[in-house]
């Protein structure tokens, strides 16, 4: 069995032009996690740049409401630029920089992650191009705007869905013809090791902070740690540290879309089945014949046929619950958070709230949850306007 | 291939022409539809192609450049499947023992089930299969349900592949495609790549013949690929002239394929 492998699940399903790349990579971050320097400049862009350690945030307004666990929400939609992307952008960006690369790029979903990346890219002077389906750089036109006013050069993708799998094959396309100079900042826990392992690594200060924060405030481990799942980076960044601490729940939020017993999904434990795309085996929405169904969510960051590979092994083990949650669900949730404690949280989180509202009253007063509150909520605010059918000219 | 699982292969048949060098034509299962990719197939039999791949379409054919991203959308909508692309071959078998190889990704073979599909793969007489997401180190998984079925599970040399050259080719089996350039398939005019070293690398650690592609689309590419190797693939140039002309190609298609075979033979 070949690298990169949790339990069945993983590996390095890639052309031969990238595996060279890939080998030099994992070296590459072997050698740098391990250097002090590299180490020490990746904390002081974190804590001085970014913005970490992020709020863990009491929300005793909707812990009231909701009459059952206390309710912590790890503010990493605190962090420049909007989300939990920054963590494993800076990361990732001063490691390509280590590895001599002049010029990022990756896909985007929501956008989020190709902010993040422009943002790196404009800081540490290197070239920045993005690739986005088309459907998304329509309904997130003003991420549009921000990767452009940092330098970034935004590539519409007009192939298959025009969504965020169809951008991660045109920047796989594009690395696969210029490698050189150009590292390929892959945005989530997926694709072919490396990335699951880089990616994972550097979004689990996440855990790592949230499990420091919350021993402080209660005193003891939470009882569930909530977080949406697309791919799966933030929710891999906020399970990791915890994954030894068996008394604690892990809770990944999928997108149902219009649910599960439609074709409108992108619930990919729910509805998907066992495949290799994208560099890694996990599981993926697909046909009977193996092609990649065509996913929905109202979240762009979540509308993602497969899901990481090392989600797919928590699954696999039961370590990790993956529950769906729908678009009205979500979009209940986003206003909820609004209303009750005057964060607009992005929709892709709002799935994560979703199931938290559900959940909170299966827990005692003494015991607390934490949702990850992976991104902000402004580049969604013209979309739930549509969906709730109120024209506001964007 | 002393092994005897490979007895039956007729990969190495594709190479035994005048001089050795072969022409390999790809185009895409149901692109514009199975009767014409039969038809289109004995066609380029006829004008002297020695190898054809046949691609099963895939949703997302993260290897192929624009022009067989198009050809992989078409034969999908109009119903291509891996059952349909069996039928395909089934067919041509009825008339012609031209080698044939799939050319595929990971996820249909796998999602059919790697038993399952080199069984039937073995019982219609395909005789390998290329896949552009399978490197090296995840080759065993397929490779030891294929060979099991004496399907050759063809290797991919590409020009960033340096000391996986040599490992890569000890283990090859029936015949090794070298990647002329960077990137995914598609037209180009220029390649650039040291050819000529990839292969006296190969030949210094097996006899397996090799073959190149990615980018060749004129006599002049054809003869000049083939005179460093065993032989040209093309792939892009042949459903371009499918997506030009749909299902009245055979004619343009017999005129090209014969004039990149001359070329080949004069290599």
């Amino acid at each position: 069995m070949s690298k990169g492998r949790y339990g069945i699940h993983g590996g390095q399903y890639i052309s031969e032009t990238l595996m060279n790349e890939l080998i030099r990579l994992e070296e590459a971050y072997e050698h740098y996690k391990k250097d002090p320097e590299f180490v020490a400049e990746l904390n002081k862009l974190f804590n001085e740049y970014a913005g970490r350690p992020s709020l863990l945030y009491y929300a005793e307004k909707m812990t009231k409401d909701l009459g059952g666990a206390r309710i912590y929400l790890k503010r990493e939609d605190l962090n420049h630029t909007g989300s939990h992307k920054i963590n494993n952008v800076l990361g990732q960006a001063l490691l390509a920089k280590r590895m001599g690369k002049t010029r990022l790029i990756a896909e985007t979903g929501a956008g989020q992650h190709g902010v993040a990346t422009a943002t790196a890219a404009a800081l540490l002077g290197m070239e920045c191009e993005i690739f986005m389906g088309k459907e998304d750089t329509d309904r997130q036109a003003l991420n549009v705007y921000r990767m452009e006013l940092l330098g970034a050069k935004v590539h519409p993708v007009t192939s298959g869905t025009m969504t965020l799998k169809d951008a991660v094959n045109e920047t796989m396309r594009e690395w696969t013809n210029r490698v050189n100079d150009t590292h390929y900042c892959l945005g989530s826990v997926m694709g072919p090791h490396p990335f699951p392992m880089i990616v994972r690594d550097f979004q689990s200060v996440i855990s790592r902070e949230m499990k420091e924060q919350i021993l402080k405030a209660e005193g003891k481990l939470p009882a569930a740690v909530i977080a949406c799942v697309g791919g799966g980076s933030n929710a891999m960044g906020a399970f990791y540290n915890f994954i030894e601490d068996r008394d604690v729940k892990l809770i990944g939020c999928e997108a149902a879309g219009k649910g599960v017993d439609t074709a409108l999904t992108a619930a990919t434990i729910a509805t998907g089945s066992l495949g290799i795309f994208h560099g890694m085996k996990s599981y993926f929405c697909q046909d009977e014949y193996g092609q990649i169904a065509p996913v929905y969510s109202i979240s762009a960051g979540l509308d993602y046929p497969g899901i990481g590979p090392e989600h797919a092994y928590l699954h696999d083990i039961g370590r990790a619950q993956y529950v769906p949650v729908t678009d009205d669900e979500a979009v209940d949730a986003f206003e909820y958070l609004a209303r009750t404690e005057g964060i607009i949280c992005a929709i892709e989180s709002a799935h994560a709230v979703a199931h938290a509202l559900k959940i909170a009253r299966d827990f005692g007063k003494d015991e607390s949850i934490i949702i990850n509150i992976s991104g902000r909520g402004d580049k969604d605010v013209a979309a739930i306007a549509r969906y709730r059918g109120v024209d506001i000219h964007d | 291939m002393q092994d005897n699982r490979f007895e039956k292969n007729k990969i190495k048949k594709a190479f035994e022409t005048p001089n050795k060098k072969a022409f390999i034509a790809f185009l895409t299962a149901g692109d514009p539809d199975a009767d014409s990719t039969v038809k289109f197939v004995l066609e380029m039999e006829r004008a002297g192609a020695d190898l054809i791949e046949i691609g099963i379409p895939f949703s997302d054919p993260t290897a192929e450049g624009v022009v067989i991203q198009d050809a992989n959308i078409r034969a999908l909508k109009n119903g291509m499947t891996t059952d349909g692309a069996f039928e395909i071959v089934r067919r041509i078998r009825e008339v012609s023992q031209i080698p044939l190889c799939f050319m595929t990704y990971c996820n249909p073979v796998f999602h059919y089930g790697y038993d399952r599909f080199f069984a039937r793969c073995e019982e219609l007489g395909v005789d390998g299969i290329i896949i552009p997401d399978l490197p090296y180190e995840e080759k065993a998984e397929m490779e030891e349900p294929a060979s099991a079925h004496g399907v050759a599970v063809i290797s991919m040399i590409a020009p960033t592949s340096e000391a996986r050259i040599q490992k890569t080719a000890k283990e090859a089996k029936g015949f090794i495609y070298v990647v002329s350039s960077m990137g995914v398939t598609g037209v180009r005019s220029e390649i650039k790549t040291d050819l000529k070293s990839i292969v006296e690398s190969i030949r210094e650690v097996t006899d397996i013949p090799c073959a190149i592609g990615f980018g060749i689309s004129t006599p002049e590419q054809a003869g000049k690929m083939a005179g460093v190797s065993d032989g040209s693939i093309v792939g892009s140039a042949i459903v371009k002239i499918i997506a030009a002309k749909g299902k009245e190609a055979a004619p343009d298609l017999y005129a090209y394929v014969k004039s990149m075979k001359e070329a080949v033979l004069e290599a």
